[in-house]
């Protein structure tokens, strides 16, 4: 599990974030949602240590992240994987030798046992064969399974995804959060997926927080965002008049089963 | 430029500090190494040749023009281009070319990866990234950089020889009388103190403002200049401070 608890950050005077408390809990999708601007590739940050919270803790399991040295961090980090926006795969290595590359830095094992996982990866993104291809040479939803493979080949206990669904199709996009999800529920990881993606929300939103202005505006999983009269929610999710009458549809529904039953 | 001098040097000790620490895994530095070496030793080998290659051809012949007519006997061309291309063109001028061409490219590449998140994506896998992209590159840099200016040294007196003797200035045999007069191994020992030490230099601080690159391509190509004025004026002074020690 990763607990927040009290998380202020501020840049030049400007508070970014204002006092964010949260738990993640393990074996659970847990989403960070909100507009642009509104906080969350700063508390992505502070959670990784690429960004130190002006206060505040950050808690793995029982271990106080905020106090740790460079080198503690690097130790927690081993057990970390995650998947960037823009994947971050290195240009000029090939997709095995990206996947391989955590692997060949921390591990002894035999290039035999390290070609079997980096295989295994692939599979399991559903990208077996393209070993030998560089990135540039893949599309977009190519390099988001990549880095997904890469983030996953240490079997991290913890997962962080910056917008996974950026730059895709609603279809793809669906594919990438579906993969994430069933990767999470295989190795009971606790994964953060940073989106804005409200199709994101309605498909894998274990654990939702809703960050406005620096600030948890609302808390709660998919089930509970239609049903939700959170202001700030509805104006999140159903930011369009269509997706507006969508959701007075479902709420209908909902209302006229009950009464049915 | 708001260049706050102690607020640079101050980041730049600890990047090295935290770059000069104990490798992950030793074979994946060695990898790294060798992959600098190449870009770094090979890559510049053309370049180093055609510059001394005329630094030597235009010394001798300055000093063919200065000696003409004195009565300093003509085998001191030699003996010039000899001492000239040992302690100051081909560790200084090689340097300053070469942080022109190493320097521009270790900050355009490192900058890089910065900008396109590689550097953070290796942090959050563990790896000390000061150490695994900056040593490498120091450690292959000091390696190669004196081979460079080694071959620099002979290359500039062999333009030395190409440009004055079969013009007439001078013949084969006093040339010869020259390089092999008043030689100082002490001067050779010099030649390898600057080219490591500007070596060092180069690298560690075009590493520096590629490592701390923020913001676009505009910033990418500002960090790139800065690697090689800073990395410029750093060598000038190193040379001048080295002369003054070592001389």
């Amino acid at each position: 599990m990763i607990r927040v608890e009290n998380i202020y950050k501020s840049f030049d005077g400007n508070e970014v974030l204002k006092g964010i408390s949260h738990d993640f809990f393990p074996g659970k999708t847990n989403l960070v949602i909100g507009r642009s601007g509104s906080g969350k590739t700063v508390l992505l940050k502070i959670l990784v240590g690429l960004m130190a919270p002006t206060s505040g803790r950050v808690w793995y399991d029982k271990i106080d992240f905020s106090t740790l040295d460079k080198k503690e961090i690097r130790e927690i980090r081993m057990q970390v994987g995650m998947l960037f926006q823009g994947s971050a795969l290195f240009d000029s290595l090939t997709v095995e030798q990206n996947i391989r590359f955590p692997l060949d830095m921390f591990t002894n094992w035999t290039t035999r046992e390290k070609l079997d996982r980096v295989n295994y990866c692939l599979e399991r993104v559903n990208l077996a064969g393209v070993n030998s291809k560089f990135p540039s040479a893949t599309s977009g939803w190519m390099q988001k399974r990549v880095g997904i493979a890469r983030a996953i080949v240490l079997k991290p206990k913890y997962l962080f995804c910056d917008e996974p669904n950026s730059g895709l199709d609603p279809k793809t996009a669906l594919l990438i959060d579906e993969l994430i999800q069933d990767i999470t529920y295989e190795n009971q990881i606790t994964t953060i997926v940073n989106t804005h993606d409200m199709n994101s929300v309605m498909e894998v939103g274990d654990n939702v927080m809703l960050l406005s202005g620096g600030e948890i505006a609302w808390t709660g999983n998919k089930e509970e965002v239609i049903a939700s009269d959170n202001a700030v929610l509805q104006d999140f999710i159903f930011a369009s008049p269509f997706l507006k009458r969508l959701r007075v549809d479902a709420l209908e529904q909902q209302k006229n089963s009950r009464e049915s039953k | 430029m708001s260049f706050n001098l102690f607020y640079h040097f101050g980041r730049y000790v600890s990047m090295m500090g935290q770059a000069l620490t104990r490798p992950e895994k030793f074979s994946m530095y060695w990898k790294e190494t060798i992959r600098q070496m190449e870009a770094i030793g090979v890559g510049s080998v053309i370049i180093v040749v055609l510059i001394s290659i005329f630094i030597g051809a235009v010394s001798a012949l300055q000093f063919c023009y200065q000696l003409d007519g004195q009565l300093i006997p003509m085998y001191y061309v030699g003996y010039i281009v000899r001492d000239l291309a040992i302690i100051e063109s081909a560790p200084t001028i090689t340097c300053l070319v070469l942080a022109g061409k190493v320097g521009s490219n270790i900050a355009a590449e490192i900058g890089g990866m910065r900008q396109k998140e590689h550097i953070d994506a290796m942090e959050i896998m563990g790896v000390n990234t000061a150490a695994y992209l900056i040593t490498p590159k120091v450690v292959a840099a000091i390696v190669v950089i004196p081979m460079l200016v080694t071959i620099g040294a002979f290359v500039g007196i062999i333009g030395g020889y190409l440009a004055s003797v079969p013009a007439g200035y001078l013949t084969d045999m006093e040339y010869m009388r020259g390089l092999r007069a008043y030689f100082e191994p002490y001067n050779v020992f010099i030649m390898y103190v600057k080219s490591i030490t500007f070596a060092f230099l180069i690298t560690s601080i075009s590493s520096y403002f590629g490592y701390y690159v923020t913001g676009g391509s505009i910033e990418l190509g500002k960090a790139s200049t800065n690697a090689v004025v800073i990395g410029n004026i750093f060598v000038l002074a190193g040379d001048y401070f080295i002369a003054l020690l070592l001389t």
